[in-house]
């Protein structure tokens, strides 16, 4: 279960990136409504364990109550020689389903990045209750 | 009102920072780790403590870490080898972090160490995602985990530089069918070497030492497919022309 150290690396990132939103002069974001991840299928992240954990690790940060939206990206892998192209599926098969040999790449299935994030800047003067 | 920053940042993009640095330190002053991940009793320990003898006879500078969540038992057995070793508790946490790694080498790690051995918390499915500096990746089993292990931790296996087979000398009584097993491994990392290994008996001891001294020496490491360029891309030189050419999994034979 590293989902806890994985949603804890979250939120350190997105305050980082808030801090340095606030620094180049913009309205400094006081409050995040969404973050958007990009996870592979062979990440080996479990979605469920993520939010469960993201919910917790925002408490008491500027990310409190944002919403984490999952995009879960399926495993492909290519051979070159074949120009073929194909899912890897779960458990992934990494060998080419025309020549048989091994995939020359995996173009894609181990995402696991922040896409983007939602800052909501509430009207000067609201009430913050983030810490 | 509303603003969307797009990040597209790894997120473990600190973890694989401090990870590429440390590699680069350890590789600056001729030292490889070697990271062992594998289920708990699979036998890493047993194997590493047979490796560490076989070292220090040789006279190969070498250290070990080992990671558990509780107990020194793993450092005391491993220590029997005269290496230096170390004993990280985790304190319930499943996988080892390059940060904590780095807290734990600072002012132990002796300078003229060859090879660095870190024993990752016995589990297949956390360390899998953490790069930690390693040269070497390895991914263990024994032959009384059942042929299908691969499949069930397809990262951990997928992402394997070498894959250790323990316990072979109990290969006929867990009626082990090595042939599945290897088709099983091609499946998630084609072309990756599978080595068989009995510490009790001393089968195939030394092979994971001499595969780990080809990369301390510069050779390159094994490229497994699933370690797509990118964040997540390993030591060694970049690849574009990478190539399987015969997909075959390199087997080796020790004893037998």
């Amino acid at each position: 279960m590293h989902e806890m150290s994985l949603a804890l690396a979250v939120v350190d990132q997105v305050q980082d990136a808030a801090r340095a939103a606030g620094e180049t002069g913009a309205a400094a974001p006081i409050a995040v409504e969404s973050v958007a991840l990009r996870v592979g299928e062979l990440a080996g992240v479990v979605p469920d364990a993520l939010q469960f954990c993201f919910e917790l690790a925002c408490e008491g940060t500027l990310l409190a109550g944002a919403r984490l939206l999952t995009e879960q990206i399926p495993g492909r892998a290519r051979c070159a020689p074949c120009v073929a192209d194909w899912a890897t599926g779960m458990p992934p098969d990494l060998n080419c389903p025309a020549c048989g040999n091994g995939a020359t790449q995996l173009t894609a299935g181990r995402e696991l990045e922040i896409a983007e994030v939602r800052w909501s800047e509430r009207a000067r003067g609201a009430t913050v209750e983030e810490a | 009102m509303c603003r969307v920053t797009e990040l597209q940042q790894a997120v473990l993009a600190k973890n694989d920072h401090r990870a590429h640095t440390l590699r680069r330190e350890l590789t600056s002053r001729r030292t490889a780790m070697v990271n062992l991940l594998s289920s708990p009793g699979s036998g890493k320990t047993a194997l590493l403590e047979a490796e560490l003898t076989e070292a220090r006879e040789r006279g190969v500078p070498v250290a070990a870490l080992t990671a558990d969540l509780a107990t020194e038992n793993d450092a005391r057995r491993l220590a029997r080898s005269g290496a230096p070793v170390k004993q990280v508790l985790t304190d319930g946490l499943c996988h080892l972090e390059s940060e904590m790694l780095l807290a734990h080498l600072d002012g132990w790690l002796p300078d003229d160490t060859r090879l660095l051995f870190v024993e990752n918390v016995g589990n297949l499915v956390c360390p899998a995602g953490y790069d930690l500096g390693e040269s070497l990746r390895v991914a263990l089993a024994a032959v009384t985990e059942g042929e299908d292990k691969p499949l069930k931790y397809p990262t951990a296996f997928g992402l394997a530089q070498l894959v250790v087979v323990t316990k072979y000398d109990l290969a006929e009584a867990a009626e082990f069918d090595r042939a599945t097993f290897l088709a099983n491994v091609r499946q998630v990392n084609p072309g990756v070497e599978v080595v068989f290994t009995s510490a009790r008996r001393g089968q195939g001891v030394g092979l994971l030492l001499d595969r780990a001294l080809a990369v301390a020496n510069g050779a390159a490491a094994h490229q497994p497919v699933m370690a797509a360029p990118g964040p997540h891309a390993h030591s060694g030189p970049p690849a574009p022309a990478h190539s399987h050419g015969s997909g075959h999994i390199h087997e080796h034979a020790h004893g037998r």
